[in-house]
């Protein structure tokens, strides 16, 4: 991993190339991440790539509900030749959900992209094929979204049978 | 009146007269090729997976996989859970090699919490995990020379996965699905009698393995069927995101046990087997020379197997041991609150990754300092390696694809999770 | 079904039944000792259990692996567990050919219409395991994504377990195939007493909640 000041002279690289791409650096139990600008994403990554991180290892989204902006894509990028991960992050609103795609740079981020769009709602913009990937083609809402109810069947448990209490009927 | 969704207005507006894909071979002969829906139930796919395949006579042109058709939500469903009952849920994603997806996301948590584990739960995990590597590529081996047609290679296999059940067995009490990775180090010590089984299964394996790879290594329909056949070269793998033992048969060297340890691999000497051509064959024999290897790291374990706690004595984070319960007003109070609200975990992101049977397979946890997991997000091997597919399998026939599936190893619990 | 044992009381009693049946062969019975030959070597049932014997003896199960308890599926073939003792190694992939269907693994919403679909195109008499927890209820997985299998298609034989050991399986089977012997009724549907359970028409409403969804705090059921 980059120690922290191997860190913060990155960082300060990026922000000398791509102004206003940079927002945030972090140093967490040894492991590096850039909080970056949405739309500096390939740019970044990109630069990342020159630097050595050559394989994309994942493209994950979460939710930050409450705290705004809610929707969150992360990139682990791995250099082998230098045995070093960091992990680029940035957040994007749940009504200007809108990134652009690494995918013609990293054809891995396919089929993940496609996923983080099924769960969470994210539109990258230039991906090939942006189609639910895991959940049926016409399924309406994003189901790992925080506010998205579990769902499930209620359980029946026998002492409520006994007592008259079937609450599925 | 019903509301149509924009799914279905597309479907009905496909005009299935209007010829696709018109390929124009020779003077006035025009050809289209055959879209043929693979699966999901399908006798040779592995698991449920749908392929719709491109192909012009018997020749694949293109495939596309439709995966999801066992998505279980399970990262929804570990949200839902404490810490430490999530490790359950999260097992049965890629469901050849659960031990392997409870290490991933106990790694994570254990970064998050700040607790170390000790030697001799390391050491144990080593020990199962390799176990249960020697395992999944015994399932592997076995089911895909069932697709090659070397239908008695099953039974041989699955000979010796009943032995490895039975050590499974006798160390956590379940043959699947243990959960006996927990957060902080293994849930119980091993058994009285499990070493010896382990040595004399460690004896024993090495010449069955030599018999497997005898069986298949020169015969001629093996070679003919695997040699040369779905090749891809390193750099279009890397930057397809593969890892695992299609990464190293193509000849690129990258063992996540070697190149950045964890849980004490370092104490150990093994070596990772790498192909040459990246064919279907070196996928086959990269597997299963693996399987040698994993014996040996085994084998150092039992050596090694240092003494002391077989779990972190952080009370906090793991459950105290039961005669504790009868002497300590403290000890019961931790399990009190570890059993019903689990333990909290300060805010934090991590991403942990370990070298599965597949490939690297990491986990992500977000925690907001809550008793519950804010996001699980598992990062399986398969389903970045299922993008690989596609180029593997252009201009082959459709029996070199099932071949070339079936050294692909996917297992769809962990593409769809 | 019921079986009559004969008790076996000595050797003697096998070289006089030898002699009866070579004489029998010979046409040297008659009488009495013919008519007592007959009813010791012939057996009597109805046509009814005979073929449930049969049936029962001889299922073809279908590849139907789906998740985990696949690879528990797949243990019952190889030879700790061996199903060839019970006549059931055959395991076809074809659903016109099958007549067992065990639904092995976790049965998610988009799996769901192909699995009735399957179970559709399967010939009558058809019969349907669910093994494991998660096809019988949603085993350890209470979310959006899963079906449990009674709820659109009818399953004689659950089999609990998470996954079940290839043993419970086998009982379970067993169970099954007990059940056919004793009691051949063709057809599920009176088996079940389920006329009227036809396939969705296009025109039923389509809008509302998924069937699995549930908005926050409301469990008052599906």
């Amino acid at each position: 991993m980059p120690d922290a000041t191997g860190l913060e002279l990155l960082a300060a690289e990026l922000r000398e190339q791509q102004a206003d791409a940079v927002r945030d650096t972090e140093h967490f139990r040894g492991k590096a991440a850039l909080h970056v600008d949405p739309a500096a994403i390939r740019g970044t990554l990109l630069f990342l790539r020159e630097k050595g991180f050559e394989f994309l290892a994942s493209v994950h989204g979460l939710d930050y509900y409450p705290e705004e902006p809610r929707l969150g894509v992360q990139y682990e990028l791995l250099s082998m030749a230098n045995l070093d991960r960091i992990t680029v992050k940035l957040r994007v609103p749940t009504d200007a959900a809108r990134v652009e795609s690494v995918t013609p740079d990293w054809p891995t981020a396919d089929h993940q992209e496609r996923e983080v769009f099924d769960m969470f709602g994210v539109v990258f913009d230039g991906h090939p094929d942006l189609r639910r990937i895991l959940m049926p083609e016409d399924y309406e809402g994003f189901p790992q979204r925080r506010d998205f109810p579990i769902g499930g069947e209620p359980i029946l448990f026998t002492k409520d049978e006994a007592f008259g209490r079937d609450y599925t009927a | 009146m019903t509301e149509i969704s924009d799914y279905r207005r597309q479907e009905d507006a496909i005009d299935v007269n209007a010829p696709r894909q018109p390929v124009v071979l020779g003077e006035g002969i025009e050809q289209e090729l055959l879209t043929i829906n693979f699966g999901p139930h399908h006798p040779a796919t592995h698991g449920v997976l749908r392929l719709l395949v491109h192909l012009e006579g018997e020749v694949v042109r293109d495939l596309k996989p439709i995966i999801g058709y066992v998505h279980t939500g399970i990262e929804k469903t570990a949200e839902d859970k404490s810490y430490w009952k999530v490790v359950p849920i999260v097992e049965r994603m890629d469901y050849l090699a659960y031990y392997f997806n409870a290490m991933a996301y106990c790694g994570a948590v254990e970064t998050l919490v700040g607790v170390e584990v000790p030697k001799r739960a390391q050491y144990l995990r080593v020990m199962h995990l390799e176990l249960n590597r020697i395992m999944s590529h015994l399932v592997w081996l076995g089911t895909s020379a069932l697709d090659l047609g070397a239908i008695s290679m099953f039974w041989y296999c699955f000979r010796e996965r009943e032995t490895i059940l039975d050590l499974f067995e006798m160390s956590s009490g379940q043959r699947m699905h243990t959960r006996y990775i927990q957060v902080g180090g293994v849930i119980e010590d091993i058994p009285p009698g499990f070493a010896e089984r382990v040595r004399a299964f460690c004896e024993v394996m090495p010449d069955r393995i030599d018999s497997y790879r005898d069986l298949l290594e020169k015969n001629e329909i093996v070679l003919q069927r695997l040699r040369n056949v779905g090749a891809l070269g390193q750099d279009e793998l890397l930057a397809l995101g593969v890892t695992g033992p299609l990464l190293r048969s193509a000849g690129h060297p990258w063992d996540l046990r070697k190149a950045m340890p964890y849980s004490s691999y370092e104490d150990f000497e093994f070596m990772i087997p790498v192909g040459t051509l990246g064919d279907n064959y070196d996928r086959f024999f990269v597997r299963i020379a693996e399987m040698y290897e994993s014996v040996k790291i085994i084998e150092q374990c039992l050596e090694g197997l240092p003494e002391g706690p077989y779990i972190t004595e952080d009370r906090k984070v793991a459950l105290p041991p039961r005669w504790e319960l009868a002497t300590s007003m403290e000890a019961l109070i931790h399990h009190f609150k570890l059993v019903t609200e689990g333990f909290r975990v300060p805010p934090g992101e991590a991403y942990y990754p370990i070298e599965s049977p597949r490939g690297e397979l990491g986990c992500f946890v977000r925690s907001d300092g809550s008793s519950k997991p804010a996001r699980v997000h598992m990062r399986d091997p398969s389903f970045v390696n299922l993008q690989a597919t596609a180029p593997m399998v252009k201009d082959l026939y459709i029996a070199d694809m099932i071949a070339t599936l079936a050294a692909l190893d996917p297992i769809l619990g962990g593409i769809d999770r | 079904m019921e079986i009559v044992r004969r008790e076996k009381t000595g050797a003697d009693d096998f070289k006089v039944r030898q002699r009866r049946a070579q004489q029998m062969l010979r046409g040297e019975l008659d009488g009495d000792e013919l008519e007592q030959h007959v009813r010791e070597s012939i057996v009597t049932t109805t046509l009814d259990k005979a073929v449930g014997w049969a049936r029962g003896n001889a299922m073809f199960p279908m590849t139907f692996g789906l998740a985990c308890c696949a690879i528990e599926m797949m243990s019952i073939v190889a030879s700790r567990v061996d199903v060839a003792r019970f006549g059931f190694e055959a395991f076809r992939a074809s659903p016109r050919q099958a007549d067992l269907l065990i639904l092995s693994g976790r049965i998610s919403i988009k799996m769901a219409p192909i699995v009735r679909r399957i179970y559709d195109q399967m010939l009558e008499p058809k019969y349907s395991i669910a093994m494991g927890a998660c096809s019988s209820s949603m085993g350890v997985f209470n979310n959006y994504a899963l079906v449990p299998a009674d709820k659109f298609m009818p399953v004689d034989v659950h089999v609990p377990g998470c996954p079940p050991r290839p043993e419970a399986l086998m009982h379970g089977i067993l169970k099954l195939r007990s059940m056919i012997q004793d009691d051949p009724t063709l057809g599920w549907r009176e088996r079940y007493n389920a006329v009227g359970t036809e396939e969705l028409l296009p025109d039923a409403p389509t809008d509302g909640p998924a069937v699995n969804v549930y908005p926050p705090g409301d469990t008052a059921g599906a």
